[in-house]
């Protein structure tokens, strides 16, 4: 608890140990009423003296004003009948607990939530002529050498130059595989070293880095409001005069009505279930629990690799009900290997050397599966004459005889006769001083658990799973067929994605909303497009945190489902919310109006409904954490 | 122009208060006010005073919830 807190806790049992002691005491009339003013004073001072300001601040109509007159009528209530002035403390006292398990369960989840995010790093070690020095990680120039020990957290992004190491990536993308680092690769902040010293020349400042973009996305996550959350911060502003209004009626209609038909009219009984009432209206419940239950959800799912920027994605990705994907790199690992070697008079070894020798100065990414295929070091020196092809592939002169590596295009520019292969991947003829001599076929591998991904999409409500792709025809359908895609478009340009999912959000129906998952490289005009912009293995890719909505920080399909789902489960929570707490409001307003329940039975539903919605808006923190 | 300050209030109406007041402040182009981070971010507009429009801000969030502090 805070010094704040415990202050309000103190005043909270001075007051009602003093209410109970004076309830022993038999004393009357004025003195009665002075004495019973010290635990109400004790416990309301602040609230009235709110109550006042406001009202010099012409901002009435708040929960201070609604407090002060309903206790303040009480204690008019209770000079002016019974002597009774225990209600009127009662209440406050009843709402100053509320307040304060409210204040408490806030401070709490924000800690909490804090220590999910907690990869921030305190410091980054240096050395100064020999010696090793903690500084702040901001003064860190970019290109200066820090040392990092095993348990210690990268600091700043940058290159390993000495020491290997096996690096806990779980704070980032909460997945527990270890990642194994060695000179010359790239580490980014937020890991943690786990088994040797690092020593690594930072490539950029630390606001810059990973870790830094990834706490100011999350910390900045709810400015972005959901439409439920701005429907409670209206229905406040309204229900608030409202209910006032309906209090004053309710303490002046029906005696006046009762005086016009010459009855009795009862005026205190009246004004005591006006003020009743007013104890009732207090909208705290609503306006806490559901940028709790939001705040507690984005918190959850950033623990889980999941960064959601704003409570307003959480309620579209709950209304999903089309996936749009890109192919490369989101539903395949966009690592190409050669999967089939079918030479033609010459052994496969000697084929896949040709072609590696022939490709060996290119870094297209099929050049490189075919040096990784051939596996052993390439004499660069046997090699002459590279001449690279625009769209048919290569040609050059490997130990004095010309190859061709290249599709079908360049063997029919070259007057090969070739044999014709079947294939789903990308295929590679080769032709040596015209000859074929057999052809290759590379594809790019789906990843292991996208099957999985895409039925339990299916089964959280999705109607449609789309492919998008620049790749060939045949090689997206089937990869479409094998993972159960429901629509593929294939050879496209980026403009041409845009086009497709334009007129898909123009055909659908205004509730049903459209995510579009890519992996950030050359999708930034469709991941902005798309109702909700996903992009995956975001690690490191500043284009693609900027580009979407939400950022899995690895590039796990699976995760797409997982948000899905707990988005579900956290809208549902914020639902039941509000019905719950309209609800319960709503019926005590009518009981106190009819005059079955009291005041403190307003007092207690007050502060029951908001306890109760206050810890069922706790629980989103958990549900992502959920595996 | 955005720029995020911290703050410090108690509850999540007066958050929302906080936010309308600092709306309507001439200069502010829009601000939400994250209440469970307890950050309010401002955008300005154009050419604006920076430091003249928080002062403002101050003042009229001071208007409508007595108890809230802003970290100019």
């Amino acid at each position: 608890m805070t010094k704040k807190q415990k202050k309000v806790l103190h005043r909270i049992i001075i007051a009602a140990v003093l209410m109970v002691v004076l309830g022993f005491l038999p004393v009357q009339g004025l003195l009665r009423l002075v004495m019973y003013l010290v635990p109400y004073l004790i416990i309301g001072h602040d609230i009235l003296r709110k109550a006042f300001k406001g009202i010099r601040n012409k901002q009435v109509f708040d929960e201070n004003f609604l407090m002060a007159v309903a206790t303040i009528g009480a204690m008019i209530i209770g000079v002016t009948g019974d002597g009774d002035y225990t209600e009127a403390i009662a209440v406050m006292l009843f709402y100053q607990i509320g307040e304060l398990f409210q204040s408490y369960a806030v401070g709490k989840s924000r800690k909490n939530i804090s220590e999910l995010m907690d990869i921030r790093p305190d410091y980054a070690n240096i050395e100064v002529d020999g010696e090793i020095e903690q500084v702040d990680p901001d003064e860190v120039a970019v290109g200066s050498v820090i040392l990092v020990q095993p348990g210690e957290k990268v600091p700043i992004d940058g290159v390993v130059v000495e020491g290997n190491s096996t690096l806990n990536t779980s704070a980032l993308t909460g997945e527990s595989v270890p990642r194994d680092v060695r000179v010359g690769e790239e580490v980014f902040s937020g890991c943690i070293n786990m088994t040797g010293v690092l020593r690594i020349q930072t490539i950029k400042e630390f606001g810059e880095s990973t870790v830094s973009k990834i706490l100011d996305l999350v910390e900045n996550a709810s400015s972005k409001k959901a439409k439920s959350e701005n429907f409670i911060s209206k229905f406040a502003k309204y229900y608030t005069p409202i209910v006032c209004y309906s209090a004053l009626a309710l303490a002046v209609i029906p005696p006046i009505v009762s005086i016009i038909m010459q009855i009795e009219p009862n005026w205190s009984d009246w004004l005591y279930r006006a003020l009743s009432f007013l104890v009732t209206s207090c909208p705290c419940a609503l306006v806490i629990s559901i940028p709790l239950s939001f705040f507690g959800g984005i918190g959850g799912a950033s623990k889980d690799g999941i960064l959601i920027k704003g409570s307003n994605y959480i309620e579209t990705l709950a209304a999903t009900k089309y996936v749009v994907f890109d192919k490369t790199g989101t539903v395949t690992q966009g690592v190409f290997e050669v999967t089939k070697v079918s030479p033609n008079g010459i052994t496969e070894d000697a084929l896949l050397e040709y072609a590696a020798l022939a490709e060996c100065y290119s870094t297209h990414p099929i050049s490189k599966s075919l040096k990784n295929a051939y596996g052993k070091v390439l004499d660069m020196t046997k090699v002459s004459d590279v001449q690279e092809i625009s769209g048919n592939g290569v040609t050059a002169t490997v130990i004095g005889k010309s190859v061709a590596v290249g599709n079908e295009k360049l063997m029919k520019n070259l007057d090969v006769s070739y044999v014709k292969a079947e294939s789903s991947g990308t295929l590679v003829y080769v032709a040596v001083d015209g000859n074929f001599v057999g052809s290759i076929v590379i594809s790019d591998k789906i990843k292991p658990s996208a099957k999985t991904a895409m039925k339990d999409l299916k089964k959280a409500g999705v109607k449609k799973l789309v492919m998008l792709t620049g790749d060939a025809k045949q090689v997206a359908e089937q990869v479409a067929a094998e993972l159960g895609i429901d629509e593929v478009h294939s050879e496209l340009l980026p403009a041409d994605k845009v086009a497709i999912v334009e007129k898909m959000i123009a055909v659908k129906g205004e509730n049903e909303k459209l995510v579009f998952v890519g992996d950030g490289v050359n999708d930034a005009p469709v991941l902005s497009r798309a109702d909700v912009g996903i992009a995956m293995g975001a690690i490191g890719s500043d284009a693609a945190i900027e580009a979407a909505d939400i950022v899995l920080m690895d590039d796990d399909p699976a995760k797409i489902a997982k948000a899905m789902k707990h988005s579900k489960k956290c809208m549902r929570i914020v639902y039941q919310n509000i019905y719950f707490a309209i609800g319960v409001k709503v019926l005590c307003l009518v009981l106190v109006a009819i005059g079955i329940a009291n005041m403190w039975l307003a007092i207690f539903a007050d502060v029951g409904v908001m306890v109760i919605a206050v810890i069922n808006a706790t629980r989103t923190l958990g549900i992502f954490g959920k595996r | 122009m955005k720029k995020t300050y911290k703050i410090e209030v108690d509850c999540a109406n007066c958050a929302n208060k906080m936010e309308e007041a600092t709306k309507k402040t001439a200069g502010v182009k829009d601000a939400t006010v994250n209440f469970m981070a307890l950050k309010l971010i401002v955008e300005f507009e154009d050419g604006a005073d920076v430091d003249a429009v928080m002062k403002e801000v101050v003042k009229n969030c001071k208007i409508v919830e007595d108890d809230c502090e802003i970290y100019v």
